[in-house]
């Protein structure tokens, strides 16, 4: 072989090297720069929704609007307000009587339509309407305010009345049942087979099994909570029970293997320092193991949490998508999620639920990272390094 | 009935726990007390008085318990219902005797603290049961369910069939009893949907997810690692249920306008853009496998390659990647078992359509699509749309229990070569 022809050989190879290395970082940019696309598409859509629009108009508590709250206002006013206002004008004139024959400027919630416009996006509002609005906002009678209704306010048909409470009320409810059941029962598996198990044939099937639960999808945990929990057990349909019972089963893997991975990375010197000292195997376990592979099992319990706050699929098949309009007030009354609100408001068709579906997606990814970002500190910071 | 017996139980278990747990208490103060008095007089314990009043409350605890569990085990079965308020006064009766011969027992030659331990352990064990009957639960209500379901549908009308149409079923069920519903529940689509679907997702996540990890494990220095393995791991936290919506309103549109761009007609639910989307969320699932892989690959096999005076590249592609092959097939194995799995990014973009096409820019629907529509609409419970859900979880069990099975064997035999 010529001295030339080998030559050219190693520049091919080496540039074959250099377009190498340079796939592999692209990879890397590309996955990051998704990233960043992802978390702008979605604040871009959504931070409008923490926003909304009110308008100034003159309320007259006069005896009609007794009986019809759009009597209190002007003709044109009553199309621009939310009918969610309107509506209430009878029930707050019940309760406070003194209102009746007042009449007085206020800063009421406006209609969805008004709200896209003020924000620049499509709407269904007329050209007069348009013109209206305008004018009220160049007199300072039309402004956008921060947007409490969201959090406190639960589902609603009218999307500038929708919130996100009774969701994130219904969330907590789940993360409660899933909590309570998955954590003891999870740690106690764990100390099981990390500090009493024989060596027998039975054990491996465990382990096994527990790899193959963290793998199952998520959806076939959802046919188990409908056909067990809610068929057999009776447990309510569209309950926070029967919602959290089913993430419990799935966040249990999640919690035996990171409490397990805990219990290993303590050294058996400090068990057999216990024993030594006359210990029984529980009393090493408790006095012991426990506190000092405490970290790590939060962590891990943590990082299952977050990841059963996301969780929707599921949770539809038990039901909890249903409208649920006020905060549910117990453990087996009808209850939905912040996941599975999404959902649902991602498939209405009225625009205006696309920004409030973002500001709620905005709402659980704080949530989740929050969660996670404590998991790491407490990896970081507590976790004793041996 | 189902739904009395719930806040029955309900209401038991409040009493249980306002009735058995100071009951507990009190057993464990008078057993305490007892091994005081008696070691005052000199006697000694096997074991210490705490022993002995944990002693005392196991025996106050089980026969309550145990007649609680048979009680509810009787009403479940539907053999006999025992009315709450008989149960309470059983249970509150029995902890009492329990409590009495508990503390009775207690003398100074009993070995409490052996037997306490010896309860606690086999608490353990049967928490770590807990799992074990989940992984039966599922396998016992899809494939009970799907039992059902078969009977109505034949099986190889099911598995063969082209023609997915259940809403025709139900108009067959309200009509002639004698007409059949064969070719109605043909699974053929949803399987091309989901395994197109699958495949794009794989597309997308096997290039990127294995150059990251040859990138992370290879090239990049540690910091750089330091911030690029969490920050990939954040799209494995995402929610799927975001990702759907991500899919919908975003990418579909994207993928919409550029199909015009080239001349091609596309649907806004195309079988593409929940593909691509999946494959982004598997892009961290394929790259931390493969990277554990890839660094727990010797390090002297590298170094042998760079001696014989090959670069950097030529030694990952002709030594490494070849020695961490296993591990990278069991990270695809897995990926696929996810990308089949995955529900709510299809249900949010792929669209309810069963179509039996190659075209990835029309609307396909896949398996998980179906399960959830048969199961939140309001058919019901016997119905066949509905109990066709179960028939097809357990394919998707089937398949995936088979993939995760088969990755879990290819890298243990990966770790029995190099470790």
């Amino acid at each position: 072989m010529k001295f030339a022809n080998s030559l050219s050989q190693v520049k091919k190879r080496k540039r074959r090297d250099r377009r190498f290395k340079a796939y592999s970082y692209s990879a890397i940019a590309l996955a990051g720069a998704f990233l960043v696309f992802f978390f702008y598409n979605i604040i871009s859509n959504g931070w409008t929704a923490f926003q909304q629009a009110e308008l100034k108009v003159e309320v007259t508590y006069s005896e009609e609007a007794m009986e019809m709250g759009n009597w209190a206002l002007s003709e044109e006013m009553s199309y621009l307000v939310s009918r969610g206002y309107t509506r209430l004008i009878p029930v707050r004139m019940e309760e406070d009587k003194t209102l009746l024959g007042t009449s007085r400027q206020e800063w009421v919630l406006a209609d969805s339509e008004v709200d896209q416009f003020l924000k620049g996006k499509p709407n269904r509002l007329s050209k007069a309407e348009k013109t209206l609005i305008t004018e009220m906002k160049s007199h300072g009678q039309a402004r956008l305010a921060f947007n409490t209704g969201f959090f406190g306010n639960g589902d609603s048909k009218l999307p500038e009345m929708a919130g996100i409470w009774s969701a994130a009320v219904g969330s907590m409810y789940v993360l409660i049942i899933t909590f309570l059941f998955s954590f003891p029962i999870g740690v106690m598996t764990a100390i099981y087979l990390e500090e009493f198990a024989p060596n027998n044939k039975f054990m491996p099937i465990i382990e096994v099994n527990i790899n193959n639960l963290a793998a199952i999808p998520s959806i076939l945990f959802g046919l188990l909570g409908l056909a067990i929990f809610i068929n057999f057990f009776g447990v309510p349909r569209s309950s926070a029970l029967a919602g959290g019972l089913t993430l419990s089963l799935m966040t249990l893997p999640i919690i035996i293997i990171s409490t397990r991975a805990a219990i290993r990375a303590v050294p058996s010197s400090v068990r057999e320092g216990a024993l030594a000292l006359g210990a029984t195997p529980w009393q090493t376990v408790l006095t012991n193991i426990l506190p000092l592979s405490l970290p790590g099992i939060l962590t891990g319990t943590i990082i299952g949490l977050a990841q059963a706050i996301g969780e929707t699929a599921p949770l539809l098949i038990v039901g909890m998508m249903a409208y649920i309009p006020d905060a549910p007030g117990d453990f087996t009354s009808a209850a939905t999620v912040l996941p599975a609100q999404i959902y649902t408001w991602s498939s209405d068709s009225l625009r205006a639920f696309t920004e409030r579906t973002s500001a709620g997606i905005i709402v659980l990814l704080a949530v989740m990272l929050s969660m996670n970002g404590l998991a790491i500190y407490l990896r970081n910071k507590r976790e004793t390094k041996w | 009935m189902k739904q009395g017996l719930l806040v029955d139980t309900g209401t038991v278990f409040l009493y249980l726990f306002c009735g058995l747990l100071p009951f507990a208490a009190i057993a464990y103060f008078l057993a305490t007390r007892k091994t005081f008095s008696l070691k005052f007089k000199g006697q000694t314990f096997h074991s210490t008085s705490g022993s002995y009043g944990w002693y005392a409350v196991v025996w106050t605890l089980w026969p309550a318990l145990a007649a609680s569990l048979l009680a509810a085990v009787l009403s479940l079965t539907g053999v006999a219902h025992v009315p709450g308020s008989a149960l309470v006064a059983a249970a509150l009766a029995l902890a009492a005797g329990g409590l009495a011969v508990g503390v009775m027992k207690v003398n100074p030659g009993l070995r409490a603290r052996n037997i306490v331990e010896g309860v606690i352990v086999k608490l353990l064990f049967a928490a770590s049961l807990i799992s074990i009957f989940t992984t039966i639960g599922i396998v016992l209500s899809v494939i009970f369910e799907a039992i059902q379901f078969f009977e109505i549908v034949n099986i190889w009308d099911f598995i063969f069939g082209t023609n997915w149409n259940p809403d025709e079923a139900v108009v067959h069920a309200a009509g002639a009893a004698s007409e059949s519903a064969e070719g109605l529940f043909g699974s053929v689509p949803l399987f091309a949907g989901t395994f197109m679907i699958t495949a794009i997702a794989m597309l997308v996540a096997v290039p990127v997810g294995l150059f990251s990890a040859i990138c992370m494990a290879e090239y990049a220095s540690p910091t750089f690692r330091k911030v690029a393995k969490p920050t990939l791991e954040i799209l494995a936290g995402i929610p799927t249920v975001v990702y759907g919506f991500f899919a919908a309103i975003t990418v579909s549109p994207m993928i919409v306008q550029a199909a015009e761009a080239i001349g091609l007609q596309a649907d806004y639910t195309n079988a593409l853009s929940p593909g691509i989307v999946m494959g982004i969320m598997i892009i961290p699932l394929v790259s931390s496998l493969s990277d554990d892989i890839i660094t727990s690959v010797p390090n002297a096999m590298r170094e042998g390659a760079l001696a014989l005076g090959a670069y950097r590249s030529e030694s990952i592609k002709n030594v490494v990647l070849p020695a961490a092959l296993p591990g990278i097939v069991s990270a695809f194995l897995l990926g696929v078992s996810r990308a089949v799995g995955e529900t709510m990014i299809v249900v949010m973009a792929a669209g309810l359509r069963p179509n039996l096409t190659m075209n990835p820019l029309e609307g396909m629907t896949t398996v998980t699509v179906r399960i959830v529509d048969a199961l939140t609409g309001d058919q019901a419970f016997d119905s066949p749309e509905t109990l066709s859900a179960f028939g097809l979880g357990l394919v998707l069990l089937v398949f995936t229990l088979a993939l995760n099975i088969v990755s879990l064997l290819v890298i243990r035999r990966f770790r029995q070569q190099y470790e």
